[in-house]
């Protein structure tokens, strides 16, 4: 009916053209694949090449810690945790990061402030010295609080004469922790703040708010997912931290033992149900940090540093 | 200053062009801003920096250079510790470049391919990240004992690989994984196919492509990402400890051996092996460095 109306009938046929070249096309896709990618088998040898390295060494390793944790039963899984030892490990664990991380909290959000916020010279040294603590040995970290406050250390003989403990005591567990995960939170929000400029601040002052004001109702949210991916990782790190944690701690059973050396102690003894179910406490930590991080990367994908979509 | 017309857009953006400083470098600190807080974020920062991180570290420092270099001499010739350092960044090097390669192969498949799952194993790439190494450590030399998963697999050849060195460079294939993927991962996917379709035009195979076109704009991220990695291995104790099997001059780490000198309340010997790590560390690091930017003249851009 259209078609009769229409003039020459240049859209139908302009179709049947568009038709016949798609069609040529779909005779010929299976010789002529696109440039830009490799041939199928070299896809398949490339993809499972990647994916049987990533069961061996990713998956293999963390299904292994849930099995060997359950082999000897639920009942022998449940009995690791009521004994007393453990209770203070994940207790001490608790604590030593409820310490920490609200430091270095505070400390990622200080530093961010005045590192993106403001213009002045040895901005990048600063940055640089921020950093540094990813790239020191958790062993070493762990040594430098020791050469302090150990007992041949700088400040051993002061703290010793006033009874003070802090190397294999909860203080020498919290300031190694705290400097092992020290970059985390400051590390996430300067790329950030930086990205976001200082127009909304600008903004809100000009508008009559106060410093505090223009930072509590304008910055913190627009930050609050940068922030808690920092956090996240903090945390993680704060409750998993062996090397620097078990120069400092003196593995003082029931006292200053955290998770990751309880697990060290019963493997050594081997308790291995035991230890690999204390084990799996920490791998569901990790799982569940794992999950929240790339929900923030899908999710808040724009309110992230860089935005880190992976 | 300019009165092109390209200078409008910075009269606009209250960005880098605002504020250039008038006197000296030093003569505004900070450049002059209406924000606040300026004093006590910068106070605090430094002041929290000097506290954890600069005093420790600057007491490292002090007791490694009362120890002095014929001292440092001294410990590193010694037999026991020249053997750990060697054991260190041998197997650190070989699992660097192993995860390396492995890390670029994931992240152009995680990039480049389409394919059930892959979200999940982009996320699971960074489980080394977050699983605490103890943990990964005690798995892994289940795995790889001799009545292990896989380890039983290589018994009956009389291979072991727990408790040797092939068991250290297990774990530290590990924990070297996520490092090239993340660092490579960006790149890849901002790689622009028009550059793949001029290079196929011209009547390159696509393995010439891959080689000669796409790989060398890749080298300095693929460098950050190995060199991240190394370091962190030469460091790395909790994962290996469980599955070195920690015999002298065989399978000891210089990190274990560390932590013995200072059960030995060796506070000098723990603190010049430290040095002579982090002395390596640093020097690796300036290496690559500097080969990046070498690479980076090269190749334009990254």
């Amino acid at each position: 009916m259209s078609e009769n109306v229409s003039p020459p009938s240049a859209p139908s046929s302009s179709a049947a053209v568009n038709r016949r070249i798609a069609e040529r096309a779909a005779a010929h896709a299976p010789l002529r694949r696109s440039v830009t990618t490799e041939a199928p088998w070299v896809k398949a040898v490339t993809l499972t090449l990647a994916l049987l390295f990533l069961a061996l060494f990713l998956v293999l390793p963390l299904v292994t810690v849930f099995l060997e944790a359950l082999k000897r039963g639920f009942g022998v899984y449940l009995n690791a945790f009521a004994e007393p030892d453990a209770q203070h490990a994940i207790l001490l664990t608790l604590t030593v990061a409820a310490i920490a991380v609200p430091l270095n909290l505070v400390f990622g959000v200080a530093a961010s402030w005045a590192v993106a916020k403001f213009r002045f010279p040895g901005k990048s040294f600063l940055i640089t010295l921020i950093d540094l603590p990813f790239s020191v040995s958790p062993v070493v970290s762990g040594l430098v609080f020791v050469l302090l406050f150990g007992a041949q250390g700088y400040f051993g003989p002061f703290l010793k004469a006033h009874n003070i403990g802090i190397i294999f005591a909860l203080p020498g567990i919290v300031i190694a922790t705290v400097f092992v995960t020290f970059p985390f939170v400051a590390r996430e929000l300067i790329p950030l703040m930086q990205e976001q400029g200082n127009t909304d601040e600008e903004a809100a002052l000009s508008l009559g708010a106060s410093g505090l004001t223009a930072f509590l109702t304008v910055t913190l949210p627009n930050i609050r997912w940068g922030l808690l991916y920092g956090v996240l990782l903090c945390n993680a790190r704060a409750f998993g931290e062996f090397g620097a944690v078990a120069v400092v701690s003196g593995h003082i059973r029931g006292v200053t033992n955290t998770m990751p050396l309880h697990i060290e102690i019963l493997y050594n003894e081997y308790n291995i149900s035991a230890a690999f179910a204390v084990a799996s406490l920490l791998a569901l930590l990790a799982l569940v940090t794992l999950a929240a991080k790339s929900v923030l990367e899908w999710r808040f994908a724009h309110a992230l540093a860089g935005g880190r979509g992976h | 200053m300019s009165i092109a017309p390209t200078s409008s857009s910075s009269s606009v953006s209250p960005g880098p062009g605002r504020g250039r400083r008038r006197g000296g470098p030093f003569s505004r600190f900070p450049a002059p801003s209406v924000i606040p807080g300026f004093g006590i974020s910068f106070g605090y920062t430094i002041l929290y920096l000097s506290i954890i991180v600069l005093i420790p570290l600057g007491g490292l420092v002090l007791r490694a250079s009362g120890i002095g270099l014929s001292g440092l001499w001294a410990v590193a010739s010694d037999q026991r510790v020249a053997a750990a350092l060697r054991l260190s960044f041998g197997t650190s090097f070989i699992a660097a470049i192993v995860g390396s390669v492995f890390g670029l192969l994931i992240a152009w498949v995680l990039t480049r391919y389409r394919f059930p799952g892959r979200r999940l194993i982009d996320a699971a790439v960074d489980l080394p990240f977050a699983l605490p190494t103890a943990v990964a450590g005690i798995a892994l030399s289940a795995i790889y004992a001799q009545n292990g998963l896989i380890g039983s697999l290589f018994a009956p050849y009389g291979i072991r690989i727990a408790y040797t060195p092939i068991g250290i460079f297990i774990a530290l294939v590990f924990i070297t994984i996520p490092f090239t993927v993340r660092t490579v991962q960006p790149l890849i996917a901002e790689i622009d196919r028009e550059l793949e379709e001029a290079s196929a035009t011209l009547g390159a195979r696509r393995g010439q492509t891959i080689w000669r076109v796409l790989l060398p704009p890749l080298i300095p991220a693929i460098l950050t990402g190995f060199a991240l990695a190394f370091a962190r291995a030469v460091g790395e104790y909790g994962s290996v400890i469980f599955i070195a099997g920690n015999l002298p001059y065989v399978s000891e780490i210089a990190p274990l051996l560390i932590v013995i000198k200072l059960e030995e309340f060796d506070y000098t010997g723990a603190t010049a092996i430290a040095t002579i790590m982090l002395t390596i560390s640093f020097s690796v690091l300036l290496i690559i460095n500097l080969i990046q930017a070498w690479s980076r003249k090269r190749f334009g851009y990254v």
